[in-house]
This record gives structure tokens, sequence and C-alpha cells, in this order.
């Protein structure tokens, strides 16, 4: 087990009742997610990756096993404490990007920092911040349907940043983009985690994603295959991004970003 | 708050056409509710202007009266009842809220018609006839004009007004030139109809005046006498020939067929001879009728005070007249039956839209529970999305019961009462019914409200994941 994990599972079971039948998903998982790591978490289908996420982002509820996440047991919250600790500590990126339809870029980047009651004055300089950082500062008041697939994924990873999280759970976060929009979202996120020294998991086939992976879990048949470990100490989560005064760099000002040309427009769907 | 408002909003104008016909439902049910409730509130006010019209506010009475009166009138007259006006039209709490005050005098006798050998029982009533013209001149709700102009006044003292039935027993209807006036088909050579035959002079009576010129109005004629026969305080009989000046409609059958009215002093001649005239009532017409509790007050202590130990009680127009608080309180039950039958029809619409909308939304609830959002903020999106739609929905309501009510004054249309031969005009009263709209509206955004509850409470239950998992 790592020491200062930002979330680990102990001997985890989780398991489904299909009508009458019990399915297994996961056999006694024991796992650790370092801080500020890019971790990618591998599998066939079936494999219960997603299953393992869910339990990571606080979203389900083990069988049996420990579940902590940024220092705390979660199984011993309540579903309302449950859902300010996600809030407050978890950012989510989903496959389906998953906007609020009827709300602008800028309005679905601001939805969690209503909800934890930021001031408003506050709260628009950082999503202002975040929408730059994700280089759609141009694009804030338009709503998801008119946003490319890529620009709405980059939406939703400002939006599950915007709290200042110290865990990213990303289900399978490109497999609705095509190779080149995806290549650039992974690059993205990899820039965020660099910049903002935040952990980020993964769930993948995507080869691309496995190769950036600091971190790379293997899951098979609900038990861990193996675990790749970068070599490193772990991150500071000390950044700019930490800091209250909502600086911090740019996305595309950092030289190792790659190519992001394939996050412009060119995949929006035509009307 | 700002934003879960917003998000309801946004979410009502998602689907568009589903949310319209929801609001077209509520806003027809509110119609429907206001429109019935209009005519209801013009009944009421159309009735309680008869009442006021007729007999007051208030009335002073001999406090056995309305119940035993009715058999033997006269034994319930009240004594040095003139002393008794004077008290109460002078006393100063009360003289900015009285507008008129009359006394009345009811009585029991026959009415006979010599020349047609018939008569029968009646009700005779006599009024002060200018007190009465003006009595009929008060109209606080502003009803079209119900009665009309008191024929009495200026009359002379012999003169009479009987109801349609009398006029129709005594064989006067021609006399009169009443029209829609049937006669006895009793003897009916023409027909061959069964029955016992009058007599050839009251067939001749019956069937028109030998006397009238041909195409002469029955005005320009003679008017007719009748003999009125009551019974004195002390039981000796009493009669006096009088002539009937119009026959006028009582509304219900049962006056028509007994009421004449007569002026004061000629029914005091009557009943009381040459003894000290006494009357049965004193009607007390108020300024509005919502002074009624204050006024009867202090009727009350201004009897106590002038006329201390005498059996006086204070009667409103409600008490002495029963059938309007049936006839509101039928209204009043019409009422909330539709209004519960729109309420479930509402509450069904609502709850129905909601739970589509949970099912299209499944996603993200999911998506916005994993954000961070707890259930009581989904059950708060949900059912803030059906107060919303409450709201608009009655506000349509309330504007299209306005439009409505307008178009349906602006046609002038009339409707027959029950037991009434004069058609009433024809209004339903929206438009300053404040309570009835309040109430109405409350009414259906409480229910819109409440039936996005159950919904919202799902959709706050869903699971995270399954929600997520929702294709």
């Amino acid at each position: 087990m790592v020491d200062e994990a930002v979330a680990s599972l102990s001997d985890v079971v989780k398991s489904y009742q299909m009508d009458d039948v019990v399915v297994p998903v996961l056999r006694g998982i024991d796992v650790a997610i370092r801080p500020a790591y890019f971790t990618v978490l591998l599998g066939p289908s079936g494999s219960g990756k997603t299953t393992l996420l869910n339990l990571l982002g606080c979203l389900d509820r083990p069988n049996q096993g420990k579940v902590m996440v940024a220092g705390t047991d979660v199984n011993s919250l309540s579903d309302d404490e449950l859902s300010d600790f996600r809030s407050e500590n978890i950012g989510f990126v989903f496959q389906s990007f998953n906007l609020v339809p009827v709300l602008t870029a800028f309005e679905n980047v601001e939805y969690p920092l209503v909800l934890a009651g930021m001031d408003p004055v506050r709260r628009q300089r950082r999503v202002k911040r975040l929408l730059e950082a994700v280089g759609l500062d141009e694009r804030a008041h338009n709503r998801p349907g008119q946003l490319s697939g890529g620009q709405r994924q980059r939406v939703a990873i400002a939006r599950a940043l915007a709290r200042k999280p110290k865990l990213v759970i990303a289900d399978e976060p490109t497999a609705n983009l095509d190779s080149q929009t995806g290549a650039a979202i992974i690059a993205l996120m990899r820039w965020m985690q660099q910049n903002f020294k935040i952990s980020f998991i993964f769930s993948s086939h995507d080869s691309g994603l496995i190769k950036a992976a600091d971190d790379l879990i293997v899951l098979r048949d609900g038990v861990i295959q193996s675990v790749r470990r970068k070599p490193g100490e772990a991150a500071s989560l000390t950044s700019e991004f930490e800091t209250d005064d909502d600086s911090g760099p740019r996305w595309g000002e950092d030289p190792a970003a790659t190519d992001f040309s394939a996050l412009d427009d060119a995949t929006r769907p035509s009307a | 708050m700002r934003m879960t408002l917003s998000l309801a909003t946004r979410n009502l104008l998602r689907n568009r056409r589903r949310s319209l016909a929801t609001l077209l439902a509520l806003a027809i049910g509110a119609t429907s509710v206001l429109l019935f409730g209009g005519y209801s509130a013009d009944i009421k006010y159309s009735l309680l202007t008869g009442y006021v019209q007729g007999g007051g506010h208030l009335q002073v009475q001999h406090k056995d009266f309305f119940l035993f009166g009715n058999g033997n009138p006269t034994a319930y007259g009240i004594a040095g009842y003139t002393r008794l006006m004077e008290a109460i039209g002078n006393d100063p709490e009360l003289k900015p809220e009285v507008r008129v005050i009359s006394p009345t005098l009811q009585f029991g006798g026959l009415a006979g018609n010599y020349e047609a050998s018939v008569s029968r029982t009646v009700m005779g009533v006599g009024y002060v006839a200018s007190d009465v013209a003006k009595m009929r001149e008060w109209n606080e709700f502003g009803i079209p004009p119900l009665s009309p102009p008191f024929a009495l006044v200026a009359a002379p003292e012999d003169a009479v007004i009987v109801g349609l039935g009398v006029a129709r027993v005594l064989l006067l209807c021609d006399r009169l030139g009443l029209k829609n006036c049937p006669k006895p088909a009793v003897g009916d050579k023409r027909a061959g109809a069964g029955g016992p035959a009058l007599p050839a002079d009251i067939m001749a009576l019956a069937e028109g005046d030998p006397q009238r010129p041909a195409g002469a109005p029955a005005a320009a004629v003679e008017r007719p006498q009748i003999e009125l026969l009551a019974t004195q305080p002390r039981g000796s009989p009493n009669v006096a020939a009088v002539k009937v000046l119009a026959a006028e409609d009582q509304g219900f059958k049962e006056l028509d067929e007994v009421t004449v009215i007569l002026q004061l002093s000629q029914a005091q001649k009557l009943v009381y001879g040459r003894g000290e005239p006494r009357a049965t009532s004193i009607m007390i017409q108020l300024e509005h009728t919502d002074s009624i509790p204050d006024a009867a007050k202090r009727v009350r202590a201004v009897l106590d005070q002038a006329m201390p130990g005498h059996p006086l009680a204070v009667l409103d127009f409600r008490q002495l007249n029963p059938f309007y608080g049936e006839t509101i309180n039928l209204f009043n039950t019409i009422f909330g039956f539709i209004f519960v039958l729109i309420g479930g029809i509402v509450l069904f619409t609502v709850s129905n839209t909601m739970m589509a909308a949970v099912m299209e939304r499944t996603t993200e609830i999911g998506t916005v529970r994993a954000v961070g959002l707890r259930q009581s903020g989904i059950r708060k999106l949900f059912v803030t999305e059906g107060f919303l739609l409450g709201c608009v929905g009655a506000t349509l309501g309330v504007v299209l019961a306005l439009v409505l009510a307008a178009i349906v004054k602006s046609l002038h249309l009339t409707w027959l009462p029950p037991g009434s031969s004069t058609p009433l005009p024809l209004t339903i009263r929206v438009a300053g019914e404040y309570g009835m709209i309040v109430g109405t509206m409350l009414g259906l955004i409480v229910i819109a409200t409440v039936s996005a509850w159950l919904p919202a409470w799902r959709a706050a239950r869903l699971s995270i994941v399954d929600a997520l998992r929702h294709a």
C-alpha cells in the first residue's frame, strides 16, 4: 500500500443483484492511488473498471471492505455528507461529457461552485480562469449543443476542476471522440495534472492514454492483475491552483503541451 | 435558489410542446373553475340584491313572528313601532349606515273577485310605497335592474298589486292585459275536454272583458276591483274593496299564488280598523352589506333602550330567507366538486409531465448528483418546476377567464331562473372577485406543486450509478 495515497481500496468486494442472481464484480481489491499522478485503469470489458471508479468516486458503496478518499473513510458518510464530500474532493469527467444541456459552458463550470455556495465575484473569476485554461473563454456563453465533442469534453474537464478537487475520475473520457481530439484531450488533462498537481484516474482502452500514464493498474475479472508504477516521489499538492488567487497557467502556454489544434471546431457536428 | 429557478425555467422550456400541453390543461382548469365561480358569484349577488331590495338587510320583528307569525301575523304586530323607527333613525352610530327604515304589515285573508265569483286565500303585505321604491334603488353589487319600478308609488290608497298566480286564479288576466296567463280549460266545448263546466258568465269573464272595445289596451279601462277579507286581532272580520293596479311576478309560484301588496295605511285600516295601527316588521336597509353584524348589534342595543322588555328580535336577510343560504351552499358544494375534479386532472397531468421529465433527464440527474447536488436539491428542482407550471398555468387561466367573462357580458345573454317567468341577464362575475381568483390560483399552484413531489422524490432516490448508466 502506498503511503499518503489520495484514495485507496482495501479488501473491497462489490457485487450486483440481477434478478435472483448475485453477480460478483470486484473480488477483494486492494489498491492505492498516488496523489498528483496520472493513473490509468486498464482491463477488458466487464473487468470491473467502472465499478472500481464508482467506488473511488463515492458514487457507490462496496458490499465489503474499506474505501478511503482524501483521508476519509467514505463508507461512514451519510448520503448528504457524501454529496458534500464529492463536491469538495472529487471531479468527474464522463465518456458522454454529461454537461447540463440547458446551461451554457460558463454555467456548467460554475454549477459546482454554486452548490458550494461560493460568492459570485470569486466564482465568476474562477470560471473565467478555468475556461481560459481549457481554451474556451470565447465559447463561454454557448450551450453544449452548440459545441463540438472535444469542446464539450474540455468544458467537462473545467467543471471537474472547478472546486480544485484532490482527485479527478474519468471513465473512458476519449471513447466518444475521434483519435485526434482524444489525443488533444489527453494532452489537456496531462497538462492540468502537471500544472495543478491533481490526481487523475482513468479507465480506458486508449493506447495514447496508456502511454501517458504514470501508474497503470490492470484489472481482470474483478481482481487486480498487475500494477505498474512510474518511479518518483509523490508530487506536492501545493500549487498555484491550490492558492486562492486563481491565477495560474493558461492552457497552451506550456511548451510541453502538444497538438491542440484538434480541439477546435473541426469535430463540431454539422447542423 | 436563483440557480434552481433558472434551471427549472430552462428545463420547462426544453420540451416546449409538453410544457405547453400541461400549461393549457392547467389554464383551462383554472378558467373552468373561475367561470363557474363567477357565475355562482353572480347568482349570489343577484339573490342578495333581490332580498335586500325587497326586505332590507335587517328586520325588527316580534321574536316569534318568523316561526309562528305565518298562521296569524296580526297577533304579532309591534305597537309603537314609529317610536322605535325614530330611535333607530336618530341613533348617531346607525345614522350614517342606515339607508331606509320602513314598517310593513303582513296579514292573512281572502281575496275575492265578486264579478267572477272566485276567491282564494292570500297573504297581504302593506308597504310604505315611497320607501319600497327607494329600497329598490339599492344596488351595492352593480346587478342589472331586477325589480320593476314599484307600481304603488303615488297610487291611491286602495290600489293593490297582486301576484301573477292570484291574478290567474281570480280571472283577472285579461283585465290586467297579462300575456302568457292561462285560462281555465274546464268545460271547454271546443276542445271537448272533461271536467266540470264553468258558468257561462265566468267563462265570458275569463275569455275577455265584453265591455272593452276591440283593440283597446287593458290600461285604458277601469282597474278591476277585488275584495279583501281579513280578521282583526279580536277576531271580527273586516272587508276592503281595492283596485288591482298590476300583477307582478313574485319569483316563486308559491308566492305568486298568494301575494297581495297594498299600501301600509290601507292594510292597517283593514286589520286594525280604528284601533292603534301596528307593523309586523320594521325593515332596515343599510348602505353596505358588510355592516350587517355591527348594525344588528347596535339595533339590538337601541331596542333594549327604546322599548325595554319587549320581545323583539333582529333578523338579517339570511335568516329571513333560508333559500338564500341553501342556494349559496348548493353552489359552493358544486364549486367544490368542480374544483376537486379539476384539481384531480391537474394533479395527474402535472405528475405525468414530471414523470416524463424524470425519465428523460435520468442521466442528468446522475450527473448533478455526482457533481455534489444533494437529494434535497433534486427534489427542490422538480418541485420548483411543478410550482412554476402551476403559477404560469393558473395566471393564464385567470386571464382567459377574465376575457371570456367580458365576452359573455358583451353578448347580453339572458337566462331564466327556476320558478321565475322573468329572464335575468347572464353575467359571470370574475373581475373584482379577488378572493375567488387568489383562492383558485393558490389551490391550483399547490396541487401542481404537490403533484410534482412524487416524481421529484423518485428522482432524488435514483441510484447515481444507475442514473449515469441510463441511456
